[in-house]
């Protein structure tokens, strides 16, 4: 089982490397949006201060929806994902491997440069790794999720926004949760009830998400 | 269930259309004296809330449609694992039947809960995690809509919606648990219905109007899976009978 | 070995066809015939499992074709090439054999590779291939493939006059060896093979 899971994830990665302007523009996507609130709301350090947890995730939210695209569309586009589905092997399980890779290049980066943006606010010590941290599980969940509207909008038109709207009610849980922790950390109620949440959330997502999207690329796929 | 071949018969578009247009006017009628019913008791006769005057009426809307709004969509997704599960085609035209009602439902439940909201707090919208929560699952009826509407083959468009309405079902009490939480830890405020407090007439007018809605919505949604069955089955021999013949 | 019974396939609002089957054999040749539009890769599409039929049934070896089993026995060949234009050639077959769980190794990619004129260009990117190229890549799969059902939709499109007799033979050959081929062509080729089916749809 693991062996199919290793082999996609590799095969997506070897990819990814020789493709790097998606990853790094998607990155910066990132970067962009989250300077942009200051510059739309003023630069008071309280209020920012306040803000950035909610700013960062919705910025975190924004920049994996513009990677789902990617996770099929090229594969479905030259034929690769057609043998994907043929292969000797549960569908689900070569989606979780996707979806690893996609974590691996669109949310880990996320979760690396968020403590850097975390300082233009202001931010405690304390909450830059609670938010850190917080990213770094609640991305995968954001993955699988998205994976699944990925899938259910392969090949049609409208592509990106028609995803953006599937997806992103489904992503209000991580949102609130992963949110919720650097706040209770700042407040000093302590970010280990939300926290636990969240990867819970990612746990389920990365568990069911799969079989869903396998579901859903087989729909697409007749 | 020695109902069960009777039963397969009336999954067949052909069967079910004239079915469901004669049944179509009973459900209005119903829908109507349902509608006449909970309006009385809810404008008339229902006693005048001490603390809210006139302007509580509007809950005899407003919990009604939110009900509705997720009672459809358990509706929808009940079509959709039958679809999915069984291959009929009649379940998918039915989800997408009822779906414009659903969204409307939900729809009528925010913009009565903002009417009712607004003389009470002083806002037109308040982030209580009921009213939160309606606004998301609306989201979640336009997606399926917008999904089902991007998709041209009318069977993958089905299957596609299907498997979101099953994903968004499962996702609902998740949603749901979140907002609430998010609602009390944040201390917003919440708009309060008292239930224990509520005269037994209030609790009537309101099952009434729930009653009303539903039966509308059952009218409606015939109405409009017969017109999706025209549609898509307008190459077959039943439908070109039916319009030859110049039926109704 | 393959069997469809009675199937029935609905595309869109139309009804393509209905009550179709076959039965194919080890070393026996399917040729899929009909007009554009007919349903010869609506056919396909079912045989190799991607898409159910509204009904009837396709069993493998007596079972059906729903289980894993069957696609460890299947290579499809379709119109799109199957490659990944940033992956090397050799990169591309490797990947393929890696991903059906057989062995390939380096030697066995570089000589089929040769095989189909790309010597030389093992190395280089596909993207920057020609689409003549690009084709021959996807063919070179076919070489080495142990699979028994090879399942091909239009394999020998804008191949000219010595690679369609090159691809002739590697499908000759499978079938001498007891495999099986369903094959959909505009271009009626000559196999050697030991038995030859026609399956025209309408």
């Amino acid at each position: 089982m693991f062996k199919i899971i290793t082999a996609v994830v590799a095969r997506d990665l070897r990819l990814a490397m020789r493709r790097q302007a998606d990853i790094v523009s998607a990155l910066f996507f990132f970067v962009i949006v989250v300077s942009l609130f200051p510059l739309g709301i003023g630069p008071e350090p309280d209020l920012l201060r306040k803000l950035a947890p909610g700013v960062l995730w919705v910025a975190a939210l924004l920049a994996t929806m513009l990677s789902l695209p990617r996770l099929f569309a090229d594969d479905h586009r030259d034929g690769t994902l057609e043998q994907l589905a043929l292969a000797p092997h549960p569908l689900g399980l070569v989606v979780t491997g996707k979806v690893i890779a996609h974590w691996l290049v669109s949310g880990l980066p996320l979760a690396l440069v968020a403590p850097v943006l975390g300082l233009q606010f202001d931010l405690s010590r304390e909450a830059l790794l609670v938010l850190t941290f917080a990213i770094l599980i609640g991305t995968p969940a954001l993955s699988g999720i998205g994976a699944i509207g990925a899938a259910l909008t392969l090949g049609l038109r409208g592509g990106g926004v028609l995803v953006s709207l599937l997806v992103l009610p489904l992503y209000i849980p991580v949102l609130i949760f992963g949110a919720g922790a650097v706040d209770a950390t700042v407040t000093g109620l302590g970010g280990e009830g939300h926290l636990s949440l969240l990867a819970a959330l990612t746990f389920a997502s990365l568990g069911f998400a799969p079989w869903a999207t396998a579901a859903a690329l087989k729909i697409a796929l007749e | 269930m020695k109902d069960r071949f009777n039963l397969y018969r009336f999954a067949s578009p052909a069967v079910f259309y004239p079915l469901a247009g004669a049944l179509i006017p009973y459900f209005a009628a119903v829908a109507v004296v349902f509608g006449l019913a909970g309006l009385w008791l809810g404008m008339l006769v229902a006693p005048t809330d001490f603390q809210q005057g006139e302007g509580y009426r509007i809950i005899f809307i407003h919990v009604p449609a939110s009900w509705m709004s997720m009672f459809i969509y358990l509706v929808m997704a009940f079509w959709a694992a039958i679809g999915l599960a069984f291959n009929t085609r009649l379940s998918g035209m039915m989800a997408q039947a009822l779906a414009p009602t659903g969204a409307l439902m939900a729809f009528l439940s925010l913009l009565t809960g903002a009417l009712w909201g607004k003389p009470m707090w002083g806002a037109w919208w308040v982030w209580d995690a009921r009213l939160t929560s309606e606004l998301i699952l609306l989201f979640l009826y336009i997606g399926y809509m917008a999904l089902t509407a991007a998709i041209d083959d009318a069977r993958r468009a089905d299957k596609a919606g299907a498997l979101l309405l099953l994903v968004g079902v499962v996702n609902i009490p998740i949603i749901y648990f979140s907002v609430k939480w998010w609602n009390t830890l944040h201390q917003g405020s919440s708009i309060n219905l008292a239930k224990s407090s509520m005269a037994t007439t209030m609790l009537w007018g309101m099952l009434l109007m729930a009653m009303c809605f539903w039966m509308y919505s059952i009218a409606v949604a015939f109405m409009r899976v017969r017109t999706i069955m025209l549609e898509r089955e307008r190459n077959t021999e039943w439908v070109k009978n039916l319009l030859v013949g110049g039926e109704k | 070995m393959l069997e469809a019974d009675n199937l029935e396939c609905v595309r869109g609002e139309r009804r393509l066809f209905a009550g179709l089957g076959f039965r194919l054999e080890a070393g026996e040749l399917l040729y899929l015939q009909g007009k554009n539009g007919s349903g010869k890769t609506s056919l396909l599409r079912m045989l190799i499992g991607l898409l159910p039929p509204e009904a009837g049934e396709i069993r493998w070896k007596g079972q059906s074709i729903k289980s894993d089993d069957f696609r460890a026995d299947l290579c499809y060949l379709g119109h799109l090439n199957a490659i990944k234009e940033e992956l090397t050639p050799l990169e591309n077959l490797l990947a393929a054999a890696h991903l059906a769980d057989e062995e390939l190794s380096e030697d066995d990619a570089l000589d089929a590779l040769e095989q189909v004129g790309l010597a030389g260009r093992e190395d280089l990117a596909c993207k920057y291939l020609s689409q003549g190229q690009k084709r021959r890549v996807a063919l070179a799969r076919l070489v080495k493939e142990k699979r028994p059902l090879w399942i091909l939709d239009e394999p020998f499109v804008a191949l000219d006059v010595a690679a369609v007799d090159w691809l002739a033979g590697i499908i000759s050959g499978h079938l001498q060896r007891g495999g099986l081929a369903v094959m959909t062509t505009h271009q009626l080729v000559d196999i050697p093979a030991g038995t030859v089916r026609e399956l025209r749809l309408s």
